[in-house]
């Protein structure tokens, strides 16, 4: 689920914080920079873990600041694919069912993913399993709030960084629920997800855990 | 400690400023290492230690994000096994999977998940029916069992039903 990546960056120091300890200092601007936020084709960045080397500090004229460049290791929520992970049913919808894990709300499971045959309750707005047994069908309901056990079956990164204005984007509809935890994207009109992870429950064991408990 | 810092020469033009400070951010490896929940979550309790005890109120201010990815992930693990886990817990465990001849990302899902059913360990282990015979599908579930602890409130209550069960027999 997690994996720790090496990243070099230069860290500026504005000097009201100079009689704080280098290190101290460092770890609090890098964790600022990237903590809760999605870094293009890495992952969400979760908290820093160490730093593992810190270059000359040097102060620009006409910047009171120091820049140092360090290289240092982060923790970064980046499942592996094929991996499986256990989240809760945020809601249903005619694209799927989309779950969140709480730090990360991004995870769509599409309908040609779920176990078959599944259809959508309109009235109620979610997913149903008609479980076929010898005694007849089930019907199993994929309810809000329902912990969900799930494969990853893709990644999708979005490069949301600001494109300028000559692109001129028309109004999309926004993307309904917005991520608790949001990450690194612009405040356009069309708030597409940095991160997407999409999974499948298309497999025996997968799916609600109280489908498969004894 | 770090140097004295170094001025740069006067020779060097103004554009320089601007061409460093802004970003370079780059990953100098991706994977460098797959971590386990346990580890990132205690690295997460650690720091939660470490920033309550130096005690800054400025830090919530200029922290937020941190403080929500802090406190959203430490939610979301300590409902998993990795919340009772140790490193003696898991050197063990390591050692004891050994000669069942796992990869190294289905060891990690195992003690990540804690599966206790066949079916939640065929999920975890690519094509479990050619490397694993039944027997040892059943080896892998109780030390799995055995080594990792379990939900202290789920085994409590499996427990009181085994006892209904009994009672209701004996009756």
């Amino acid at each position: 689920m997690f994996v720790l990546v090496e990243m070099v960056d230069t860290v500026r120091i504005p000097p009201s914080d100079f009689e704080r300890q280098l290190n101290d200092a460092i770890a609090e601007e890098l964790n600022k920079k990237l903590a809760n936020k999605v870094v293009y084709n890495v992952g969400l960045c979760i908290c820093l873990y160490d730093i593992t080397k810190l270059e000359d500090s040097y102060i620009f004229p006409g910047d009171g600041a120091s820049h140092t460049k360090v290289h240092f290791r982060f923790v970064v929520f980046h499942p592996f694919l094929e991996e499986v992970l256990v989240g809760k049913i945020k809601y249903c919808s005619q694209e799927g069912v989309h779950v969140t894990m709480g730090f990360f709300d991004d995870i769509l499971i599409p309908p040609e993913s779920l176990q078959q045959p599944t259809k959508f309750d309109e009235a109620e707005q979610v997913w149903v399993w008609e479980y076929e047994t010898d005694e007849g069908a089930h019907d199993l309901y994929m309810d809000q709030g329902e912990e969900i056990r799930f494969r990853v079956a893709d990644e999708v990164f979005v490069d949301t960084s600001p494109t300028g204005p000559a692109v001129a984007t028309p109004d999309a509809p926004a993307q309904p629920g917005q991520s608790t935890a949001p990450p690194a994207e612009e405040s356009g009109d069309k708030k597409e997800a940095p991160y997407t992870l999409i999974g499948t429950i298309c497999e025996p064991g997968l799916g609600l855990l109280s489908w498969w408990s004894s | 400690m770090f140097k004295t810092s170094t001025f740069i020469q006067k020779s060097f033009k103004h554009e320089i400023i601007s061409t460093i400070s802004c970003l370079c951010l780059h990953r100098k490896k991706a994977n460098a290492a797959m971590l386990s929940n346990y580890e990132v979550f205690k690295l997460l309790t650690d720091l939660k230690e470490q920033r309550r005890d130096a005690g800054k109120s400025k830090h919530s201010v200029r922290q937020q994000n941190l403080n929500t990815i802090m406190y959203e992930t430490l939610k979301y693990l300590s409902k998993t096994p990795c919340s009772r886990q140790s490193p003696e817990i898991i050197k063990e465990f390591l050692t004891t999977m050994k000669h069942h001849k796992l990869t190294k990302a289905e060891k990690l899902q195992l003690l990540n998940h804690r599966p206790q059913t066949a079916v939640e360990i065929q999920l975890m282990v690519e094509e479990s029916e050619e490397r694993l015979l039944e027997e040892q599908i059943e080896e892998l579930i109780q030390n799995v069992a055995d080594l990792l602890p379990g939900d202290p409130e789920q085994e409590n209550k499996a427990a009181a039903d085994a006892r209904m069960d009994e009672g209701g027999e004996q009756s």
